[in-house]
């Protein structure tokens, strides 16, 4: 039957689709149907399905069960943004929320349903393989990959080839925990790569291909650590072999007696560097390297099934939008803080942010995933990116045409001007959703962007980076926040312990306790007092975080507990 | 078909006699027959007269390397899922597929689910001794639920004709 449908045009940033991969997603979507099927009539008990579910990103939340849905290396097109809204609108509470992972997860989904969620996100060539479970997880890329003006590398390519490569894998589908990879084709790191299971950089090699600096055993969670730089001239043929090898060491000596040390972080400090090193050299020499080979030949036909953008701006596009930026000051403010850019002339990338003032980080609601779509249609060649901070980019955009997206985005409430401000808050979803939380993230995070809702403010305290997790499995990445904001349990009340100097960039650190967590109505306050201390203290273009690592904790520490 | 009795055996999901006796750790060792010893008692497997066909039992956190010298006389390997959700004996019969170049059977036992049967033969599986309870036509089915994988294998499949894909079955 898909025979009978013409193949659409390639997708531009994303690989499309073919017959084989189509009747891979078919099968799997049937299996999923006749396991729903068994379990609804009782012949597969919660114990058997729980596994089942999971490896189709389907868990069971506090309230209701909820899907995630994989947006590999988070690009999508805007055929399948109308589908995600179209799923919401139908079968969810008309909103979806955008994590960072790059992925989409729907809150409140009906069981029974999934069997036909999932059929129509396969029609549009999306799934939720390997959205959960101890397995490897979505491959997770630059927001500005293929645009941004830094980059030496496109990383999608690769990351395609490791979804590929890891989707279903046989090895590697129980390993002892999850697993989570991130690759980065720029010098600066927008990926996190020092704070995944395995960071990958990818860069120029010196005989004109690719090579690739690997980082291994980062992590947040309980035990946050910044991961270890493996070695720097992998070359691109080696990469799966390497790989293997890397993943393989770990399935066979990560710990499975507790779920808290299961990390690959924890083998790799158990080991050390060296130790884990020798074992995936020994690894990679013995085993056969032609069969794990990645040839030059599979990545040309993997990136030729990747649409391009064809980048012909105007002349006097730049001029234009000189021209518009000095006419219209409220456009020039958020052209200051939300683009990127482009390594065309004539381009630049768009961020749009999930961040409005009041609102809760990472949600769009059907309406707003639609209107995305329609201007990426518009104006960006129909391509659309997931951010891990939970937003959302244009990539390509004509300067002369960004006036005009971004009254577009104004009137569908998609333009709060504060990409990288202290409004651009991570936040997990705490309480409100998730079963393991001990505190509500979210409402921390709306108060927290009202109070700091002014843009000129916002851009007067420059950049910052707030994360918030709900309890200490760290999913809100409280651990890399410049203030990090950990909800804790106090004999049933909901506290709030904050750290401060962590960076998920080139610079990785994590976060340092403060002091004592303080109750919910102090924590908006407090952090309002540390802005205030920021602000006295700081140098020329100081970041928080500059201020921070150059005059320590000290004062800090009293702008915070001195009146609490 | 019915539930399975305890001993099915599944090979290319369909049930075929079983020939070898598992040993536990006391019971005396017979003096002929195919057995399966554990790798505790493999020393005393290796003194039986050498026709007699050896199996092994090699526990989920073994290492590959202990069967080196004993493996040209080993028939069989049989790796164990205490639980499916741990997944070392993967890459064990990977390991002895890939770095031992095992050629003999590898048997699954323990508890793997049917939804694991294609990634256990395709880490160079050959049988799977069922989980009591089992339903071997969920097995079966399982066996033929994907036309292509995305990654190569120790069973050495067919490429697909596009990047890394292979054929199964």
């Amino acid at each position: 039957m898909p025979d009978t449908i013409p193949a659409p045009a390639l997708p531009v940033g994303h690989y499309g689709y073919d017959q084989v991969d189509r009747a891979f997603l078919a099968d799997r979507v049937e299996q999923f149907r006749d396991q729903v099927a068994r379990r609804i009539a009782g012949t597969l008990s919660e114990d058997e399905f729980k596994p089942l579910r999971l490896m189709n990103g389907l868990y069971l939340q506090l309230h209701a069960y909820m899907l995630r849905v994989a947006i590999p290396y988070g690009v999508l097109d805007s055929r399948q943004m109308r589908e995600l809204a179209h799923i919401a609108r139908t079968y969810d509470r008309d909103y979806g929320h955008f994590t960072t992972r790059q992925n989409l997860q729907f809150n409140w989904i009906r069981l029974e349903d999934t069997p036909d969620i999932l059929a129509r996100l396969a029609d549009v060539d999306m799934h939720a393989i390997q959205t959960s479970g101890n397995c490897i997880r979505n491959v997770t890329c630059d927001q500005f990959a293929g645009a941004a003006q830094d980059e030496l590398v496109d990383p999608r390519v690769h990351a395609e080839i490791l979804r590929q490569w890891s989707t279903l894998h046989p090895e590697f589908t129980f390993l002892p925990r999850k697993f989570k990879i991130a690759i980065s084709g720029s010098p600066n790191d927008r990926v996190a790569a020092r704070f995944h299971d395995i960071g990958l950089v990818a860069k120029p090699a010196p005989d004109g291909g690719t090579q690739f600096d690997v980082f291994v055993g980062g992590g947040m969670g309980r035990t946050p650590i910044v991961g270890v730089h493996l070695r720097d001239d992998l070359p691109e043929e080696d990469l799966l072999a390497y790989l293997e090898a890397m993943v393989r060491v770990y399935n066979e000596y990560g710990r499975r007696d507790n779920i808290y040390k299961a990390r690959i972080k924890i083998l790799v400090q158990a080991l050390g560097t060296e130790g884990y090193r020798q074992k995936v050299d020994a690894e990679f020499a013995s085993m056969n390297r032609a069969r794990y080979r990645l040839p030059p030949e599979t990545v040309a036909a993997i990136r030729a099934r990747f649409g391009t953008p064809d980048l012909n701006a105007p002349d006097d596009a730049a001029a234009q939008f000189d021209r518009a930026r000095r006419a219209d000051p409220a456009f020039d403010r958020w052209v200051r803080t939300n683009t990127h850019p482009h390594r065309a002339p004539g381009y630049i990338s768009a961020v749009i942010s999930l961040k409005p003032a009041g609102g809760i980080p990472g949600d769009a609601t059907s309406a707003q995933m639609d209107t995305v779509a329609d201007l990426a249609d518009r104006y960006a060649f129909g391509e659309i990116r997931v951010t891990h901070m939970q937003n959302l980019v244009l990539g390509h955009v004509r300067q002369d045409e960004l006036h005009a997206l971004w009254q577009a985005l104004r009137a569908a409430d998609l333009a709060s001007a504060n990409i990288g401000l202290i409004g651009d808050i991570i936040a997990c979803p705490g309480l409100d959703y998730c079963a393991l939380a001990n505190a509500r993230s979210i409402p921390i995070a709306q108060k927290l962007g009202a109070r700091f809702a002014s843009p000129e403010l916002q851009e007067t305290i420059g950049p910052i980076e707030i994360k918030i997790s709900g309890c200490i499995n760290a999913c809100g990445h409280h651990h890399a926040g410049h203030i990090g904001i950990l909800g804790v349990d106090k004999k049933g009340e909901e506290f709030f312990q904050l750290t401060l100097g962590g960076s998920p960039g080139s610079d990785a650190s994590v976060g340092q306790i403060l002091g004592p967590a303080l109750p919910e109505d102090a924590t908006v306050d407090a952090i309002a007092r540390l802005v205030d201390a920021y602000l006295v203290h700081r140098t020329g273009g100081e970041r928080f975080l500059d201020t921070y690592r150059r005059l320590g904790a000290a004062l800090f520490k009293d702008a915070v507990y001195a009146t609490a | 078909m019915p539930l399975h009795e305890n001993g099915s055996l599944l090979e290319d999901g369909r049930l075929v006699p079983d020939a070898w006796t598992t040993l536990d750790a006391e019971s005396p060792l017979p003096a002929t027959g195919p057995v399966i010893v554990p790798l505790s008692r493999l020393e005393e497997g290796l003194a039986r007269p050498h026709d007699e066909k050896l199996g092994v039992a090699l526990p989920q956190d073994a290492e590959i390397d202990t069967l080196r010298t004993a493996l040209p006389r080993l028939s069989l390997v049989a790796v164990t899922f205490p639980i499916f959700r741990d997944g070392r004996a993967f890459s064990q019969a990977r390991a002895l597929r890939e770095h031992l170049h095992f050629t003999g059977e590898i048997r699954a036992t323990g508890k793997p689910l049917p939804d694991q049967y294609e990634f256990l033969l395709r880490c160079g599986v050959s049988t799977v001794a069922l989980p009591a309870g089992s339903d071997p036509d969920i097995w079966a089915r399982a066996h033929t639920r994907f036309r292509t994988a995305y990654q190569p294998s120790v069973r050495g499949e067919r490429a697909e004709g596009f990047a890394l894909r292979r054929l199964l079955g």
